[in-house]
C-alpha cells in the first residue's frame, strides 16, 4: 500500500474497486465503513453487490473483467471535463500524451456498453474522485487475478496519477495484500526476478552484490514463475520441487493440471504443518511450525514490519522452517546457514535489503513495528510513499486498452463463475479450527434467485458444477448479492474444490491465475442417500457422495 | 383570492380586505365577546383569564389560513423579515423574557443567541409536540385550534438563528393536530408564507412533521433528537448545548409549542407590552389543564403570577360540594404537591421552584381530602417508573426500588428507617441521573413527604391510611343501620356480603378485596371504612 | 491552552478533551462502566461523577469536556457516597454469581464494588429474568449480568458497524438484544467478537476462554496470520499444557487497536489440532511412513544434490510461503540461490 491503513478513516473518499474489503480484510473493511459512518463517500466497482456496495454512494455493477474499460471511461470523462491534475501531471509523470491518445477512444457510450454501466454513473464517479483531493484507490485480487491483472493494476495508477492523487496523506493506491505476508514475502525476494529488496536479479549490480555477499557466484538469469514452473514440470523440465507451506492442488487455478505437474516431478519435498492436498504427493515431508511457535516477523499491507512471537511449543518433533531449510543447507555443505535465532536471520534481512536496513527487533519490539522504507537506524519509518517525488523522479504512464476475459459463456457454459474469499475462513488453514470451520462448514455457491428459479433449484439443493475443465459438488445459497448469470465461490474447502473448475489462462506479467472468471455449467444432483444431507462431511469431496 | 405566492404588499391588503369580512362572521357568534376591540370566548371561566398562546383557539377556524391572517397572522413574520434584523428579533426576545413552556423555563432568546452566533450553514428549528405528560393537553389545543401561530413562530425563530429548515416532532395519538398542521404546512407553502423566498424575500424556510412514537422520554429534545435521527429515542448526554450541535451535530432549537405560540405577539407588539404582563421572574402568560376535584375544568391561561387560589376559585369555581381542598400537583410526573396552605403562592416558575414544585408544562391536579398523598406520590412514581428509558442506572434501577419502597409503605409493610432510605435514594437519583425524567423522578415523593410527612406516619407506624385509600390498610364494615337491601351483596365481585333480605349484611373481612362497590352502592350508606 | 486543576493535580491540554481522559494525564482513575475511549460517549453508569468548583451540579466527567480554570474533584466523600449508592442498585438486580462466574478477575462490576465495599446489595425488589443465548460458536449471552452500558451496541454500531444489537424495552425492563431477539447467529452476526471483548460483567462471555482465569493464562503479543491487515493481539496461553486457549485484544496494536475479526479472535484451537503433523515422512513403497530427522533430511539433501547434478540448478524450484515469516522467506531464497544456484523460487502473491 502507498498509504497506511488507519488513513483509510481521513479520506473524503474511498474507490474500491474489486476487493470485497469486509470478508478478506475486515479491519480494514471496518474502518471503510467507519468512515462512511462519518461522512466519506464510497464508490464500489464490483459485480458482486458486497456489503461495502449496500453501504456505497455508487456502486457500479460492472461486468466482470471489463475494470480497463471502466477506467479509462473514467479517464476519458476527466480529460474530456478538464479535471486532471495539470501542474502535477506536468511535474511528476511522463507518458501523459500516450494515455491522451488510448481514452481518446473510450467514450462514454462505448464504455457503457462494454462495462453495462451506465454513463450518468460513469460521469458521476469520475467527477467524485477527481474532484476529490483526500481520495484513495483501494483493490484487491478483484483486480489482480484477470489475465489481465497487471494492466489493470497500471491503469489505476494512470487513473491516481492523472488526478494528481499519488504521494499524499489519504490519498493514494492501496493494494490489499491477500496473505498475511505476501508483502514480506515478495520483499524478501520469494521471486524469481527479484532478491531481497527488489533487487532485480538480471542486474549487474545485485549479482555482484550477491555474489560477494553469499560467497558463491549468482545464477544471472531469472527463474521460473509458478505456472512456468507446472508447466516445466509436465513437460519434464524440472525434476524437483520444495514446497514451503503452500497448497498449489488447492489454490491454483486448474488443478488437474497442477495434479499433473506435481506427479510427474522426480522428487517432491512439502514442508507443512497440515496433511495438505500437495503433501499427498510428496516424497519427504517435513513438519513445520505455525506463527504461533516462533519468534520472527510479518509485514503487513501497509509496509509494517510486525513481531511474530513464540506463545507455545510446536508438537512432536516439528521444527522452525528456516532452521529445517538451515539445517538442510548444511547437510549439502554449504555455509553461511548457522543462524543461531530468528533475530540472527533478521540481522542478514538488514544488511540485504536496504529498506528494512534501520528495523532492528528491539526497535520492532519498542515502536510496534516499522513500516519501510526505513533506512537508517534514526529513521522513523515511512507512513505513505511517493511524497514529492517518485522514485526514480516521475511517475511513468502506460496506457492499457480492454480486452475482454479469456474465457466467455456460451450455450453450453451460461453461467460465469468468480471465486474468491469469504469472512470466516482464510485459504486452508482456518479449516483446522473446529470452531471457526463450524461457522463456515461447507462451501455454499451463491446464485441468483433468477438462476435459481430457471434451474428449479431450492435452498437446500445441491448442485454440481461444470467447467472446461473438470466439475464438483456443492451446496448453494441463493442471494442477490451474484447478478443474474453470474455465480461465487470460494477455495476453501477441499470438500468442493473450485479450483477443479478455474483456469490457467495468466496475466502474461504476473502469471496471476484468472481465478476470478470462469464459464460454468450447473446442474441439480441428489444425495446418494438421504441422510448424508444432514452431515458436513468435512474434507470429503462431495461428488463422491451424490447420485 | 387565487392561492399563489403573494408578497408583502398582498399579504398587507389581504389582512385588510379580511378583517371586516371575520369580524362579521365573529358578531355573530354567541360565546364571542368584545374586550378591548378584539373578540374573545366569553362567560366567567374566562372573564378572569388572558389568552396570548390561546388568543385564535375556538374563534377562527384552524383551516382557514385567511382568518388567521385576519386576526394579524404572518404580520410579525413579515415585520421580522422586512423591517427587522435577525440581531434585532434576539434582542427583542430577550428583552421579552420568554421563558420556555415546555417545562424547564430556560429563556428562549438566549438559546436563539447561541445559536445564532454559531457559524454553521446548516441550522435546525425543532418544535417540541410530544407532549406526554398524563392529562396535559395545552400544545394539543394550540395546534389544533391555531396551527399557523406555531408555524410563524418557527419560522420567525429560523429567520433569527439562520436556519433553514423546522421539524415540528408530534406524537402519533393527536391525528388531528397532526392534520391540521399538515394543512396548515401546505396552505402557508402553497401563499409563499412558508417555504423558498418567503413573501419574495431571500428567506427560505422549510417544516417538516415528524411523527413520535409516543414514549414520554421522546419529548426530552435529546431524546427527541435521537429519535428524529432515526434512532431509538433515548436522551444523549449534552456535551455540547443543542444550540451548537444539536441534530445531526448541526446547531438546533428546540422549543415547545406553546413558546412558539408566543412568538408572533410578541415580534408584534413589542417586549415592552409582554412584560407588562406577568412577573418579574417570568413574563407573559401560562396556560394550564386544569383537572381534579375542581367544578370547572379546562385550559386555563392566566398571567404569570396569578396565585393558585385564584384559578382554583375564581376561575375553577372550587372544589365540589362538600369537599375541601388538600393539595394541588403541578407540573405533572416531575411535579410536587403543594399543599392548601399555600395556594395563595404566585405561580411562576420561581415561586414554584422554591416550594418545591415546578412548572413543567402546565399540568395542574387539585385534590381533596381523600386523596391519600402516599398514593399520589405513588401513582406519579409509577408512570415515571413506566417510563425511564433504562438508560441510566440511578432512573432504571433506583426509581424501581424509590417504587417498591412507597408500595410497602401503602401496604403498611414498611419500617421508620425505610423513609430515611428513601430521602437518600431520592438524592442519589436526582443528582446523579442523566436527563431531566430521572432528575425529577423523586419530586412527587419528595414534596408530599415534605408537607405531608404525617401521613407517612400514619402508613408507617400506625399501619393506616388517613384519606382511607389504601387498600391494605383500610376494611369495610357494614353498621347495623342496614336495611337489607341485598344491593352490595350483588355488587360485591368477590361474592363475600353476605345476609338476608332484609336481614342485617355481613362482610367476610378476609375475602374482601376492598374494591368499594358496597361502599358506593349502599342507599343507606351504612358501609363505612375505618 | 486550558488549564485545568484535577484532585490538585495541575494539568495544561491544548485541546478540550473530557475530564475522564484528562484525569488519565495526571493519573487520577475515575470509576467507570459505560465509557470507552474508542466509542462515542453514553454517559448511562453515570459512576464517573465529578464536583466541578462553581458548579452546583455534578457531572458525569465522561460528558463534559475541559474548560479553562475548572477546579474538578473526582473523589470526594459526596461522590463516593453516590457511587456506592449507583453501585448497590447495580448489583440489586444482577445475580449473587461471582463464585462460579467466569468473568471473575477481570469482571469491572465486581472490581468497582470492591473497590466501594459493596458487599450484599441493601435494597431488595424484582429480579429481571432472561434465558441465556449460547447456541452460537463463540459466545454465552447472559443478559441477567448485564449493566446495560451499551458498549456492545456501540461497539457492533460504530466499529464493527454490523448494528447487531439495540436496547428494547423500557426502564427496569430495558435489556440488548438482537432484532427479533433472536439467537446469536451468522446472518445477524458477523462473529468478530468486539462485543465480547468491550463487556464489562460476563454478561458475554468468548467460549473459548471459558474455564480459564485470567490470571493463569500468560499473554504473547503477537501478528495475525490471516490476511494482510496485520493487526497485533494477545494470544492466552495455558502455559502448564502448552496450549494457546483463546486471543486477546491490545490497545497499543498500531494498525487495528482492539479490534479483530472473527479469524483473529478464534482460530487459536487450529494450533493445537489433533490433525498437525508432527514428524517426517518419507514415502516408501509408495506410502508415506514417519522417519526421523536425520533420514528426512539427509534423503532429501542426497536427492536435490542428484537432481541438480544430473538436470543442472533450473531442474530445481521452490515454492516459498506468504503465510511463512520474512525469516522462513528470506532462509529459503538464499538456500535456492546459494546452494541449489537457481532464481527459480516464487510464492502465491495471489491468493
Ligand atoms: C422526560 C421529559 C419529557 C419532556 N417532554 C416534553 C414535552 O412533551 N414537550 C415539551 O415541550 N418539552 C418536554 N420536555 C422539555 C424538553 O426537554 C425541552 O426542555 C423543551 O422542549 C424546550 O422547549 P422550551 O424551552 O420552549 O420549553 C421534556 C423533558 C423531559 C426531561
Ligand atoms: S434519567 Fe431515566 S429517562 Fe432519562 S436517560 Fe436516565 S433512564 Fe432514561
Ligand atoms: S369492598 Fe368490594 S370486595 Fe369488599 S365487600 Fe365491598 S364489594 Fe365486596
Ligand atoms: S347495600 Fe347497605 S343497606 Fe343494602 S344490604 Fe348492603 S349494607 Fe345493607
Ligand atoms: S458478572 Fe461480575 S459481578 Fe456479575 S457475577 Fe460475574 S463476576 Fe460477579
Ligand atoms: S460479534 Fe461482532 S458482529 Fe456480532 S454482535 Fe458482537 S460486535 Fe456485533
Ligand atoms: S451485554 Fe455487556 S456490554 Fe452489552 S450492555 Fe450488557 S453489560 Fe454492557
Ligand atoms: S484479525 Fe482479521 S483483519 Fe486482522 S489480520 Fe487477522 S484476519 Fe486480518
Ligand atoms: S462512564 Fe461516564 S457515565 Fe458511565
Amino acid at each position: 500500500m502507498s498509504n497506511s491503513v488507519n488513513e483509510v478513516l481521513g479520506s473524503d473518499l474511498i474507490f474500491v474497486i474489486g476487493s470485497n474489503t469486509t470478508e478478506a480484510h475486515p479491519i480494514i473493511g471496518n474502518k471503510m465503513k467507519q468512515a462512511v459512518l462519518k461522512g466519506t463517500k464510497l464508490i464500489v466497482v464490483d459485480p458482486r453487490k458486497t456489503e461495502l456496495a449496500r453501504m456505497a454512494d455508487l456502486h457500479l455493477p460492472l461486468e466482470s473483467g471489463s475494470d480497463a474499460a471502466l477506467v479509462n471511461g473514467m479517464i476519458h470523462i476527466i480529460l474530456r471535463e478538464g479535471w486532471e491534475a495539470k501542474e502535477y501531471i506536468a511535474e511528476r509523470t511522463t507518458g501523459f500524451e500516450d494515455i491522451v491518445e488510448t481514452v481518446a477512444r473510450y467514450t462514454p457510450d462505448v464504455v457503457s456498453e462494454i462495462t453495462g454501466i451506465s454513463e450518468d454513473d460513469l460521469y458521476e464517479a469520475a467527477r467524485l474522485y477527481a474532484q476529490t483531493p483526500k481520495a484513495g484507490i483501494y483493490y484487491t485480487l478483484g483486480i489482480t487475478e484477470h489475465t489481465t491483472g497487471t494492466s489493470n493494476v497500471m491503469n489505476l495508477a494512470n487513473l491516481a496519477l492523472v488526478t494528481g492523487h499519488v504521494g499524499f496523506e489519504n490519498a493514494g493506491i492501496n493494494p490489499l495484500r491477500g496473505q498475511n505476508n505476501v508483502q514480506g514475502a515478495c520483499d524478501m525476494g520469494a521471486l524469481p526476478n527479484t532478491y531481497p529488496g527488489y533487487q532485480a536479479v538480471e542486474n549487474e549490480k545485485s549479482i555482484k552484490f550477491f555474489s560477494d555477499f553469499y560467497g558463491v557466484e549468482m545464477n544471472p538469469k531469472n527463474g521460473l514463475r509458478i505456472p512456468e514452473m507446472m508447466d516445466a514440470a509436465v513437460e519434464g523440465k524440472v525434476h524437483a520441487m520444495f514446497v514451503m507451506g503452500e497448497d498449489p492442488v488447492l489454490s491454483d487455478p486448474d488443478a488437474n493440471h497442477v495434479r499433473k505437474a506435481v506427479s510427474a516431478l522426480d522428487f517432491l519435498v512439502v514442508q507443512e504443518i497440515f496433511m495438505s492436498e500437495t503433501a499427498k504427493y510428496a516424497d519427504v515431508i517435513l513438519p513445520a511450525t505455525c506463527y504461533a511457535e516462533k519468534d520472527g516477523t510479518f509485514t503487513a499491507s501497509e509496509r509494517r514490519v510486525q513481531k511474530v512471537r513464540k506463545a507455545v511449543n510446536p508438537p512432536g518433533v516439528a521444527k522452525l522452517d528456516w532452521q529445517i531449510i538451515c539445517e538442510l543447507a548444511q547437510k549439502m555443505g554449504a555455509p553461511g546457514f548457522d543462524f543461531e535465532d530468528a533475530e540472527d536471520v533478521f540481522e542478514e534481512i538488514r544488511a540485504t535489503t536496504p529498506s528494512y536496513r534501520g528495523m532492528t527487533y528491539k526497535r520492532l519490539d519498542e515502536e510496534n513495528g516499522l513500516q519501510w522504507p526505513c533506512p537508517t537506524e534514526s529513521h522513523p519509518g515511512t507512513k505513505f510513499l511517493h511524497k514529492g517525488v517518485f522514485p526514480g523522479g516521475r511517475a511513468r504512464m502506460i496506457p492499457v486498452e480492454f480486452e475482454g476475459p479469456a474465457e466467455l459463456t456460451n450455450e453450453d457454459y451460461p453461467i460465469l463463475l468468480c471465486t474468491g474469499r469469504k469472512l470466516g475462513h482464510y485459504n486452508v488453514t482456518t479449516r483446522y479450527s473446529r470452531l471457526l470451520d463450524s461457522i463456515n462448514p461447507y462451501e455454499e455457491a451463491e446464485i441468483n434467485p433468477e438462476d435459481a428459479e430457471k434451474f428449479g433449484l431450492g435452498s437446500d439443493d445441491l448442485i454440481r458444477v461444470t467447467s472446461r475443465r473438470g466439475s464438483v459438488v456443492t451446496r448453494i445459497q441463493i442471494t442477490d448479492k451474484v447478478k443474474p448469470g453470474m455465480m461465487f465461490m470460494t477455495f476453501h474447502y477441499r470438500e468442493t474444490p473450485v479450483n477443479e473448475l478455474t483456469q490457467a489462462a495468466y496475466d502474461p506479467i504476473t502469471l496471476t491465475g484468472e481465478y476470478k472468471v470462469s464459464a460454468v455449467k450447473i446442474e441439480k444432483v441428489e444425495w446418494k442417500d438421504e441422510e448424508l444431507a444432514d452431515n458436513v462431511h468435512r474434507f470429503e469431496r462431495l461428488d463422491s457422495l451424490v447420485k | 383570492m387565487t392561492k399563489t405566492k403573494i408578497t408583502r404588499e398582498e399579504l398587507d391588503f389581504l389582512r385588510e380586505s379580511m378583517k371586516p369580512e371575520l369580524d362579521a362572521l365573529l358578531a355573530e357568534r354567541e360565546d364571542l365577546t368584545k374586550k378591548n376591540g378584539e373578540y374573545v370566548l366569553a362567560g366567567e371561566f374566562y372573564e378572569k383569564q388572558t389568552r396570548i398562546a390561546l388568543r385564535n383557539f375556538n374563534i377562527i377556524d384552524p383551516e382557514s389560513l385567511d382568518e388567521y391572517i385576519a386576526r394579524d397572522g404572518y404580520l410579525a413574520l413579515e415585520k421580522a423579515i422586512f423591517d427587522k434584523t435577525p440581531a434585532g428579533i434576539i434582542d427583542e426576545m430577550k428583552a421579552a423574557n420568554l421563558r420556555g413552556r415546555g417545562g424547564a423555563g430556560f429563556p428562549a432568546g438566549r438559546k436563539w443567541e447561541t445559536a445564532a452566533r454559531e457559524d454553521n450553514d446548516v441550522k435546525y428549528m425543532i418544535c417540541n409536540a410530544d407532549e406526554g405528560d398524563p392529562g396535559a393537553y395545552m400544545d394539543r389545543s394550540i395546534m389544533e385550534g391555531d396551527p399557523h401561530s406555531v408555524l410563524e413562530g418557527m419560522a420567525i425563530g429560523g429567520y433569527a438563528i439562520g436556519s433553514n429548515q423546522g421539524f415540528i416532532y408530534i406524537r402519533a395519538e393527536y391525528p388531528r393536530a397532526v392534520k391540521m398542521l399538515e394543512h396548515a404546512i401546505a396552505e402557508a407553502e402553497e401563499r409563499g408564507l412558508l417555504g423558498d423566498n418567503i413573501l419574495g424575500s431571500d428567506f427560505s424556510f422549510h417544516i417538516e412533521l415528524r411523527l413520535g412514537s409516543g414514549a414520554f422520554v421522546c419529548g426530552e429534545a435529546t431524546a427527541l433528537m435521537e429519535s428524529i435521527e432515526g434512532k431509538r429515542g433515548m436522551p444523549r448526554p449534552k456535551i455540547y448545548r443543542t444550540s451548537v450541535r444539536g441534530l445531526w451535530g448541526k446547531p438546533t432549537i428546540v422549543n415547545n409549542v406553546e413558546t412558539y405560540a408566543n412568538v408572533p405577539a410578541i415580534i408584534r407588539k413589542g417586549a415592552d407590552w409582554f412584560t407588562s404582563i406577568g412577573t418579574q421572574d417570568s413574563a407573559g402568560t401560562k396556560v394550564f389543564a386544569l383537572v381534579g376535584k375542581v367544578k370547572n375544568s379546562g385550559l386555563v391561561e392566566v398571567p404569570m403570577g396569578t396565585t393558585i387560589n385564584e384559578i382554583v376559585f375564581d376561575i375553577g369555581g372550587g372544589l365540589p360540594d362538600g369537599h375541601t381542598a388538600k393539595a394541588v400537583q403541578t407540573g405533572g410526573p416531575s411535579g410536587g404537591c403543594i399543599p392548601a396552605e399555600l395556594f395563595d403562592t404566585k405561580i411562576d416558575f420561581g415561586s414554584l421552584a422554591e416550594i418545591g414544585s415546578i412548572m413543567g408544562s402546565g399540568g395542574m391536579v387539585v385534590m381533596d381530602e381523600t386523596d391519600c398523598m402516599v398514593d399520589i406520590a405513588r401513582f406519579f412514581l409509577e408512570f415515571t417508573v413506566d417510563e425511564s428509558c433504562g438508560k441510566c442506572v440511578p432512573c432504571r434501577e433506583g426509581t424501581k426500588r424509590m417504587l417498591e419502597m412507597i408500595e410497602r409503605i401503602t401496604e403498611g409493610k414498611a419500617e421508620l428507617e425505610d423513609l430515611d432510605r428513601i430521602t437518600s435514594l431520592a438524592d442519589t437519583i436526582s443528582t446523579t441521573s442523566l436527563c431531566g425524567l430521572g432528575q425529577t423522578a423523586s419530586t412527587p415523593v419528595v414534596s408530599t413527604m415534605h408537607y405531608f410527612f404525617d401521613e407517612y406516619q400514619a402508613h408507617v407506624v400506625d399501619k393506616k391510611c388517613p384519606a382511607l385509600h389504601c387498600k391494605e390498610l383500610i376494611t369495610f364494615f357494614i353498621e347495623d343501620d342496614c336495611i337489607g337491601c341485598t344491593r352490595c351483596a350483588r355488587e360485591c365481585p368477590v361474592n363475600c356480603i353476605s345476609g338476608e333480605v332484609k336481614g342485617l349484611h355481613v362482610i367476610d373481612q378476609h375475602a374482601c378485596i376492598k374494591c368499594g362497590n358496597c361502599h358506593d352502592v349502599c342507599p343507606v350508606d351504612c358501609i363505612t371504612i375505618s | 491552552m486550558i488549564n485545568i486543576t484535577i484532585d490538585g493535580r495541575p494539568l495544561t491540554l491544548e485541546k478540550p478533551i473530557n475530564l475522564l481522559e484528562a484525569a488519565k494525564l495526571v493519573d487520577v482513575k475515575i470509576p467507570h462502566l459505560c465509557y470507552a475511549e474508542c466509542l462515542s460517549v453514553f454517559a448511562g453508569c453515570r459512576l464517573c461523577i465529578v464536583e466541578i468548583e462553581g458548579r452546583n451540579k455534578i457531572e458525569t466527567s465522561c460528558s463534559v469536556l475541559a474548560r479553562d480554570g475548572m477546579v474538578v474533584h473526582t473523589n470526594t466523600e459526596r461522590l463516593r457516597a453516590l457511587r456506592r449508592d449507583l453501585l448497590d442498585l447495580l448489583i440489586s438486580n444482577h445475580p449473587k454469581d461471582c463464585l462460579t462466574c467466569d468473568k471473575v478477575g477481570s469482571c469491572e462490576l465486581q472490581e468497582l464494588c470492591y473497590e466501594y465495599g459493596v458487599k450484599t446489595p441493601s435494597y431488595i425488589g424484582a429480579q429481571t429474568h432472561f434465558t441465556i443465548d449460547d447456541m452460537n460458536p463463540i459466545m454465552i449471552r447472559d443478559q441477567d449480568k448485564c449493566i446495560k452500558c451499551g458498549k456492545c451496541v456501540r461497539v457492533c454500531n460504530e466499529i464493527q458497524v454490523t448494528g447487531t444489537y439495540d436496547f428494547a424495552g423500557r426502564g427496569f425492563e430495558s435489556t440488548v438484544t438482537t432484532a427479533f431477539d433472536q439467537p446469536i447467529n451468522k446472518d445477524i452476526c458477523r462473529m468478530c467478537g468486539q462485543c465480547i471483548s468491550m463487556c464489562p460483567t460476563g454478561a458475554l462471555q468468548n467460549k473459548q476462554l471459558v474455564g480459564h482465569r485470567p490470571w493463569e493464562l500468560k499473554k504473547v503479543r503477537t501478528t495475525c496470520p490471516f490476511c494482510g491487515t496485520g493487526c497485533n493481539f494477545d494470544l492466552n496461553v495455558d502455559v502448564k499444557n502448552n496450549k494457546v486457549v483463546g486471543v486477546t485484544p491490545c490497545e497499543d496494536a498500531p494498525i487495528n487497536g482492539t479490534e479483530l475479526c472473527v479469524k483473529g479472535r478464534f482460530h487459536t484451537d487450529f494450533i493445537s489440532s489433533e490433525e498437525r503433523l508432527t514428524t517426517p515422512m518419507i514415502r516408501k513403497d509408495g506410502e508415506l511412513q514417519p522417519a526421523s530427522w536425520e533420514e528426512a533430511l539427509s534423503y532429501t539433501a542426497k536427492r536435490m544434490a542428484e537432481i541438480k547434478a544430473e538436470h543442472g540448478a533450473d531442474s530445481i524450484t521452490a515454492l516459498s510461503s506468504a503465510r511463512c515469516t520474512n525469516e522462513d522467506n528470506y532462509v529459503l531464497q538464499k538456500f535456492m540461490r546459494a546452494v541449489i544456484g537457481t532464481n527459480s523460487i516464487d510464492h502465491c502473491a495471489r491468493t
